[in-house]
């Protein structure tokens, strides 16, 4: 009987892969939002299997912060080359040149929330209509509402009270101009599932989720990577770590992990018997309870 | 974890891996009406399961203190949006995953107020399962049936009828007894294969998890070990092979100039290369070249797949066309009856035109009769030409621009199933099963 049957990883592959094909169809400008963190990566990477052995029939946009990990960046980089793929990059630096956003001050100052704004202009720079993310439903609890096909208005929001059904799986992907759409293929996926998915097909990563050694200091019971932009507290004191990161997001959102897992067998080992939510350490959420949903509302990834 | 060798480490994580790969997934869907305690029961699964982080329970005791709880509650570890928790009210369908070592649950958590069946049908419309909700003081409400028929409508395999609160009422056996005669006897006019009934209490834990103390006069499983090891066939039908085209696949690059494949995901069947194929509309004939999958070569493929196909003919497809075999051939019209749950803030009409959606076609219809209504109390059926509003239930007849290739939705979900979106709105208003 087990013949006909697909393992779960498989079955998540097979939705995430049919949701990326739907886009690709549905829509007439779509793009692939990449952050050079995993879950983007595995994205390209479904992307690259619903095509083959097409190249993708959209581009990847990059939304930079200007205080990215150059790890991220060079792999991002080697990436897009090797698979011919097109990138975008669009910068927060530049939204602040052109006085879109206004940097924060203050020393939790983070280019998070600008970010948005960039996005949003990017968006309708390119008259992008359907961005593809690599969030899930699992991650955080205003993200577990979050529908595949997620409608947004011409301002860019969400409204979470106001979701349109969504059944079996037939997409519906109408909406007025200037509207848009972000949509989440691995919407089902657990961390678990994505790092099984990464072991299991081999997909390479940034070299910053595994360990090695960086200058880091700790705020508020996170570790955060120290650079030269960040402003310290006095009582805060830069030390050597042996440090990777669960997720990646810039430097100052970024809270590292103090671990030895040099290998992808190692990590899989240290997110099984962990008892916190890769979250937990992600400076961004800790803002208030319910920062993602205020930051979602305003139409961030 | 410092005393793992790196040799154990990989040992380790090769037999998770293994062991994770031979799970099965069990989707169900959580349904009862306001105030009976079905986030208190979702948090209660995770919580006792071990599903909740440490950081994310710290995050619910915090906001337990806010609202002024001198307990955790559980109820917050599902409620996610601002809203919610202010009004201690669930809002939207909200899914949540967590694993035992048996098993994979996604569960699909729909609220229970103003728009309730286009939420438990939105829940149940990927369930194998559905957990119906009883308050054992109130017994059977009107909203306990609607949730049973439409789990029933939808074809789940699998309802358990969860009396809970059972605290609040002595744990009576005979408050138990009654609920369950009472439930049974709709059972007649449903269309459900299994049904259980588990007595609990989400909030004190009785029979969740854990085997209740205070209820000996219940012999049967928990909740959690009936969902840990219920038999759950195959979702998908693996007869009628049909293979609705997603997507043509045309490389302009070196090496691939004359490639052309067929992407989709297969809706039901098992293909094998060498089968001889027919495509509709067009009627045409060919034979399977190739089942393809990111450079390798598959010798057959079945639901629920994603994969490319190549013939051998030079044929023109497209996108909502579908690829099925010679001899097994699902009905083609343009007059259809349907099952209609209806969703939207305006009625349906007779007369009134939508666009619908049917595996990977985009078509028009126009609402040609409403044949019956599905009266909520009773399940009777009852002649209503009136405009169908939100949360009704009716046998349609449409008449659609162009013909659709479907089956009925009780032999086949995936060319069974449609919805209907307004074309004002471009809102998702009406979930359809074709009869």
């Amino acid at each position: 009987m087990k013949r006909y049957t697909l393992d779960h990883l498989r079955e998540l592959e097979t939705e995430a892969i049919y949701v990326i094909r739907e886009v690709a169809a549905q829509f007439d400008n779509p793009v692939l939002l990449f952050s050079g963190g995993k879950d983007s990566i595995v994205m390209f990477h479904l992307a690259l299997k619903a095509f083959w052995p097409m190249r993708l029939p959209f581009p990847l946009l990059h939304i930079d912060t200007g205080h990215n990990f150059p790890e991220t960046l060079e792999f991002r980089d080697k990436l897009v080359e090797k698979h011919g793929a097109r990138l975008i990059v669009r910068s927060v630096e530049d939204s602040i040149k052109q006085g879109r956003v206004k940097e924060e001050t203050g020393i939790n100052a983070t280019r998070n929330r600008l970010q948005t704004v960039t996005l949003l202009d990017a968006i309708e720079e390119f008259k992008f209509d359907a961005a593809l993310g690599g969030a899930r439903r699992d991650e955080e609890k205003a993200r577990a509402k979050e529908r595949f096909f997620s409608h947004r208005d011409e301002f860019g929001q969400w409204d979470p009270k106001n979701q349109r059904p969504e059944l079996w799986n037939l997409f519906n992907g109408k909406k007025n101009y200037g509207e848009h759409f972000r949509v989440f293929p691995l919407s089902n996926w657990t961390e678990l599932d994505v790092w099984l998915y990464i072991l299991l097909e081999k997909i390479e990563l940034p070299s910053l989720y595994f360990t090695h050694k960086r200058k880091a200091f700790n705020r508020d019971g996170v570790w955060l990577a120290w650079a030269p932009f960040m402003k310290l507290k006095p009582n805060e004191e830069v030390v050597e770590m042996d440090v990777r990161t669960r997720t990646i997001g810039d430097i100052p959102t970024t809270g590292l992990t103090l671990s030895k897992a040099s290998t992808l067998e190692e990590i899989v080992y240290e997110i099984a018997t962990t008892r916190t939510t890769e979250r937990g350490s992600r400076f961004d959420d800790k803002i208030s309870d319910t920062s993602m949903e205020d930051r979602k509302r305003d139409g961030y990834f | 974890m410092a005393t793992l060798t790196k040799d154990e480490i990989k040992q380790k994580v090769d037999e998770l891996l293994d062991n994770y790969l031979n799970m099965d997934l069990l989707r169900f869907t959580t349904a009862g009406s306001v105030d009976d305690g079905k986030s208190t029961l979702i948090g209660r699964l995770l919580y006792d399961s071990k599903s909740i982080f440490e950081d994310q329970l710290d995050a619910v005791k915090r906001a337990s203190l806010k609202t002024g709880a001198d307990d955790i509650n559980l109820a917050l570890v599902t409620d996610g949006l601002k809203a919610e928790r202010e009004q201690g009210i669930t809002i939207d369908v909200a899914y949540r995953y967590f694993n035992t070592p048996k098993r994979k649950f996604i569960i699909a958590d729909t609220p229970g107020h103003v728009q309730y069946t286009r939420n438990m049908v939105t829940g149940a419309s990927t369930a194998n399962l559905a957990i119906i909700l009883v308050d054992a003081r109130n017994g059977i409400l009107e909203q306990t049936i609607r949730h049973a028929y439409i789990a029933s409508l939808l074809q789940i395999p699998h309802v358990i009828i969860a009396v809970n609160k059972m605290d609040l009422v002595d744990y009576d056996e005979k408050v138990y007894e009654d609920i369950r005669r009472n439930f049974l006897s709709y059972a007649g006019k449903l269309d459900i294969q299994d049904i259980r009934f588990v007595p609990i209490s989400a909030l004190k834990g009785d029979n969740v998890v854990k085997r209740s103390e205070n209820m000996n006069w219940y012999y049967g499983p928990t909740l959690m070990y009936i969902l840990e090891n219920i038999h759950i066939g195959s979702d998908y039908n693996h007869i009628d092979f049909r293979f609705p085209v997603q997507y043509v696949i045309k490389p302009q690059i070196d090496g691939y100039r004359d490639y052309r494949a067929y992407a989709g995901r297969i809706a039901s069947g098992v293909l094998r290369v060498g089968d001889t194929i027919k495509i509709l509309p067009s009627g045409f004939t060919s034979k399977v070249k190739s089942i393809d999958f990111y450079g390798e070569h598959l010798e057959y493929a079945f639901a629920p797949q994603s994969v490319a196909i190549t013939l051998e003919d030079e044929l023109d497809i497209s996108r909502g066309d579908m690829i099925v075999r010679e001899n097994n051939l699902p009905e083609v019209s343009q007059d259809i009856d349907v099952m209609v749950a209806w969703m939207g803030d305006s009625p349906m009409n007779i007369g009134d035109k939508y666009t619908i959606r049917h595996t990977t076609t985009e078509a028009r219809c126009m609402i040609k009769d409403i044949v019956y209504k599905v009266d909520m109390h009773t399940l009777e059926r009852v002649e209503d030409k009136s405009p169908l509003k939100m949360n009704e239930i009716a046998k349609v007849k449409i008449r659609t621009t162009k013909p659709l290739f479907f089956d009925s939705y009780r032999k086949n979900r995936e060319t069974g199933s449609m919805i209907f979106i307004n074309e004002t709105t471009n809102v998702t208003v009406g979930a359809g099963m074709i009869k």
